[in-house]
């Protein structure tokens, strides 16, 4: 989706030079708990209503009041919805910010804000719009004490006239924000918006240097947060016992869910609930449940960040040696310890691949848009059940948090894999069972569920050792054939994970190898490398670990392979080095990016230059 | 009794199965083991009230006691956690199947120390299953540390006294939330039968705390966790009946002497009060009667409370009746106009 078909006018009587149409970022800076969350919203819905193709990125403090956020809203005609660093249209509500945040701005941008700030005496080089809030909002809101919340709500009515957006939009995106039922908080809001729309229009002469304008790239689709969409993924995946721990960034993913939950998985006769959703009292109990649960038949989940995957460490080398399903959500944060809890990085992916002491290994999944959020979870819950381990859903506060355009999730076709469990009648056929015996060559056991009516049913599920028949066993060849076993197993899941998205440009000397959100910056900068100094680039976008073969084939094909981390370590690369062969891993470059920020193109490309020496 | 000489069939209980059936591997603990004799009673009690075996999960920490489900209740599902994390484990497996019996046994170390946490929570939920602490007062596996039970002043092999105080696991149970709290001691047979049945009968979370000596590590003079001691200093609050729903009650019982607790299956656990004044009902009293018993050096064992009225934490979640964990995916995969309405939504 790097290029959209498009022939916007580019040209406006009236305005010294041709403005740029529907290729600009504007950043929103607060404090948080301002109530700036609506108004941004609706900024961003008003363009993704005109068919433009947008993202809105949240750079918040992990705090609940009154610490600076910024709000980021792109527009792209041509479709990237990576973060972008240049400001374009800087909204400066914050003043204690307001200063370093117009400092940092390129020339020739725009910057709306607080008229008593007096920001443009800081440089000569921008477009100031000083607007007098605190006048605009009393008259359209009487009640003083809902003023700091509507007084947002002008700064999106003055963008609207200064960027030429529809105030039609902006009026259906506020009903889309409240519903139908809060009309008087839908007119006190649109009173805000009108206000600021006629104040710009009355004073400012001229506008800014963009435009928007309506395109049709956005028909059909939907707004959605990757956690609200790896919610949807686990209630359609058929989730039946739910624990978990509130912890940034993955709080969402559950609260979605028991949302998500409530309305539509009650049983339609009784009102039973069809699911248990429950909070632990830690992350050492949310995976101990999710595993008990695994293991009494329930297709079961869990989600959390860093800390708690750290915390689940002990549990995991249970799951994978006892064989155990369960879906594990990390939703990544910026380790190491505490970190920057309210920012992204995809820091856990070493420590995930192999939690636990001893030799482990596990399966995990890259999901890099809410589609695949959605996909991908109903895929891991199969996978899970048919390997009998614990599966990793791995996304970053990025993806899970912020709100993303996407095509409309179709529904699963495939019928839910329970994988292998013998029933009562099963074991009247076969006699018995061994549960860690490799009947059909996979490695996977077969295994019964407690409360199975058979007197050849019951086995004794340890972390200790144990042989074929799940009998403690402390013998040397019992245990290298069960661990044997369990790496055979892995090896076949290789076949199973999902395959890898690749896509070859031809006369291509180098590649990119990068996962999960990486993805929106690194097809950007294929773009810009190709624009704007001729250079081809490949890329292989992983979706799974285990890796598969199109990856050595990939690295093989090109003289040097970038991988991308948004880590200080280069885990990604780290987690290739322990598999790859030496000819392999020494095409391999390490980019990487790790400051808590969505990776963005330039970063990229310039990264690429630097190394490539163009 | 019939009084013919011919010997009679296989004995079996009221559904058939043998006490053969209720066994399980050889254990491997020490000969004297008061683990074992916990076995043996869980065993027989199961054996008499006629559980079925394949409706019962069995669950364990790590330890000398965790290792113990493996020497009951062969034909069950049994699942040994890890250290301390039993609850977890517990709780999952019956969140996923409600019509699962759960039976988690665990140590002083495994309960009091690492897994006192995961302890106090399962309790606060009240989840039914039964519970059972083989307090000996000291790590085994390690080789004789001691544990969060260990008494002021007791002693180890060594002659290390412990300087801290002890939690005492009822206590702490009675406080939280667990709804059938009783102590035992692994050498009283009949008591111990009795409380079990108890617990089996019991809606709620039961949480008995048996005192069970370690021959190996702490059996000596100065342990007041070995068999002398305890013996010179258990206190047995009252005499246990317990009748279970499939026996007729024949014996009248006189007013006031014998407190008659109607079970939620239909059975009924008789106490008959011995020396002292103790409701087991009144949870306050008990706890009172706990710490007076603490500070005089007796160890109080019998039923200590009884609540049968209180909802389990399974029914605060108004799951279905059938285990959730096996239902079809007609009823767990909401329809396509579901996914519909939802996309419709996000637009």
């Amino acid at each position: 989706m790097s290029t959209l078909e498009v022939s916007p006018v580019e040209s406006q009587p009236g305005q010294p030079s041709k403005p740029v149409v529907n290729d600009f970022s504007i950043q929103i800076a607060t404090v948080n708990g301002s109530g700036s969350q609506t108004a941004n919203s609706v900024l961003m819905r008003s363009l993704f209503q005109m068919g433009i193709p947008v993202s809105g990125k949240n750079m918040f403090p992990s705090n609940i009041a009154g610490l600076p956020t910024w709000f980021t809203i792109r527009a792209s005609k041509y479709g990237y919805i990576g973060r972008r660093k240049e400001i374009d249209i800087l909204v400066a509500m914050n003043a204690e910010t307001a200063r370093e945040d117009v400092m940092k701005l390129d020339g020739g941008a725009a910057v709306i804000y607080d008229g008593p700030l007096k920001l443009n005496e800081l440089r000569s080089d921008l477009h100031f719009f000083p607007i007098p809030f605190d006048k605009l909002v009393a008259p359209v809101c009487p009640n003083a004490k809902l003023r700091k919340l509507v007084r947002n709500m002008i700064y999106d009515g003055v963008v609207a006239r200064l960027l030429s957006i529809d105030m039609e939009e902006v009026y259906k995106a506020l009903v889309k924000q409240f519903g139908e039922r809060k009309a008087k908080a839908v007119d006190l809001n649109w009173g805000a918006a009108k206000a600021g729309f006629e104040f710009a229009a009355g004073t400012f002469a001229d506008g800014v240097p963009y435009r928007a304008e309506r395109m049709n790239s956005t028909a059909g689709k939907i707004i959605i947060d990757g956690n609200a969409a790896c919610a949807l993924g686990a209630m359609f995946a058929g989730v039946t016992v739910v624990t978990w721990y509130p912890i940034t960034p993955s709080s969402s993913l559950v609260e979605s869910l028991i949302g998500y939950a409530k309305r539509f998985r009650h049983d339609p006769d009784t009102g039973k609930a069809t699911y248990a959703i429950v909070q632990a009292e830690d992350e050492l109990a949310s995976i101990g449940m999710a595993l008990g649960a695994g293991w009494a038949g329930a297709r079961s989940m869990t989600a959390t960040a860093g800390p708690g995957i750290s915390l689940m460490s002990e549990f995991i080398g249970l799951g994978y040696y006892a064989e155990v399903p369960t879906v594990v959500f990390d939703v990544e944060r910026v380790g190491p310890s505490t970190g920057l809890p309210t920012r992204t990085q995809q820091g856990d992916l070493i420590t995930t691949a192999l939690l636990s002491h001893g030799d482990t290994r596990h399966p995990l999944f890259f999901p890099c848009s809410p589609e695949e959020c959605f996909s991908m979870s109903i895929e891991a819950f199969d996978f899970a059940e048919k390997f009998q381990t614990p599966v990793f859903v791995m996304t970053d506060l990025d993806l899970g948090m912020n709100n993303w355009m996407a095509d409309p999730f179709p529904y699963p076709e495939k019928p839910i894999n329970r994988g292998k469990i013998l029933t009562a009648e099963d074991l009247d056929r076969l006699g018995g069972f061994a549960r860690y015996k490799d009947v059909d060559g996979d490695g996977v056991g077969w295994r019964t569920l407690p409360g199975t009516h058979h007197p050849k049913a019951a086995c004794f599920t340890r972390g200790s050792g144990h042989n074929e028949k799940a009998q403690y066993t402390e013998r040397e060849d019992d245990y290298i054939n069960n661990m044997d076993r369990l790496v055979h197993k892995f090896e076949v899941m290789r076949q199973h994970v999902p395959e890898p998205v690749v896509s070859l440009a031809e006369k291509a000397r180098i590649g990119f190898v990068a996962w999960g959100t990486s993805d929106y910056a690194v097809r950007e900068s294929c773009d810009q490398l190709k624009a704007e100094y001729g250079i081809e680039a490949s890329y292989l976008r992983l979706r799974a670990y285990p890796f598969t073969g199109h990856l050595l084939d990939f690295i093989r094909r090109h003289e040097r392979v970038y991988v991308v981390d948004q880590n200080r370590d280069g885990q990604l690369l780290g987690l290739m080095r322990l598999e790859l062969d030496v000819e392999l891993i020494a095409k391999l470059r390490s980019l990487r990016y790790y400051g808590g920020l969505p990776l963005d193109a330039r970063t990229v490309t310039d990264h690429i230059i630097a190394q490539e020496g163009k | 009794m019939s009084a013919t000489v011919t010997p009679p069939p296989k004995k079996v209980n009221h559904i058939g199965l043998e006490v053969l059936q209720y066994k399980g591997g050889k254990t491997t603990l020490c000969a004297g083991c008061g683990h074992n004799s916990i076995s043996e009673r869980i065993i027989e009690s199961f054996y008499e009230l006629g559980i079925d075996p394949y409706t019962v999960a069995k669950f364990s920490g790590i330890g000398c006691s965790s290792k113990s489900p493996a020497y009951f209740l062969g034909l069950s599902h049994g699942f040994n956690a890890v250290h301390g994390r039993m609850p977890a484990i517990a709780t999952g497996a019956l969140l996923a199947n409600r019509t699962l019996m759960g039976i988690g046994l665990s140590g002083d170390g495994d309960t009091a120390s690492i897994g006192i946490g995961q302890f106090m929570h399962l309790i606060r939920r009240n989840m039914p299953m039964i519970y059972i602490i083989e307090d000996n007062g000291v790590y085994g596996l390690t080789k004789g540390q001691f544990s969060a039970t260990a008494d002021l002043g007791s002693t180890l092999k060594s002659g290390t006294p412990n300087n801290l105080p002890p939690f005492d696991c009822c206590a702490l149970a009675m406080k939280w939330g667990a709804t059938f709290v009783a102590r035992s001691f692994s050498g009283d047979k009949k008591q111990l039968n009795a409380i079990l049945k108890t617990a089996i009968a019991h809606r709620g979370l039961s949480v008995i705390d048996v005192i069970s000596p370690c021959v190996t590590f702490n059996d000596h003079e100065g342990s007041t966790k070995s068999y002398a001691y305890v013996k010179e200093h258990e206190e047995v609050l009252q005499e246990l009946d317990f009748v279970p729903s499939f026996e007729d009650i024949t014996v009248d019982i006189p007013e006031g002497e014998v407190m008659d607790v109607l079970m939620h299956d239909g059975s009924h656990l008789r106490i008959r009060k011995l020396q002292r004044d103790f409701d087991p009902t009144d949870r306050f009293k008990a706890l009172v009667a706990l710490e007076e018993a603490e500070a005089k050096g007796e160890i109080l064992t019998g039923v200590l409370y009884l609540n049968t009225a209180k909802p389990t934490f399974l029914e605060l979640l108004d799951l279905t009746d059938e285990p959730v964990a096996t239902l079809p995916e007609a009823r767990v995969r909401p329809s396509r106009t579901v996914l519909d309405q939802v996309m419709d939504e996000l637009r």
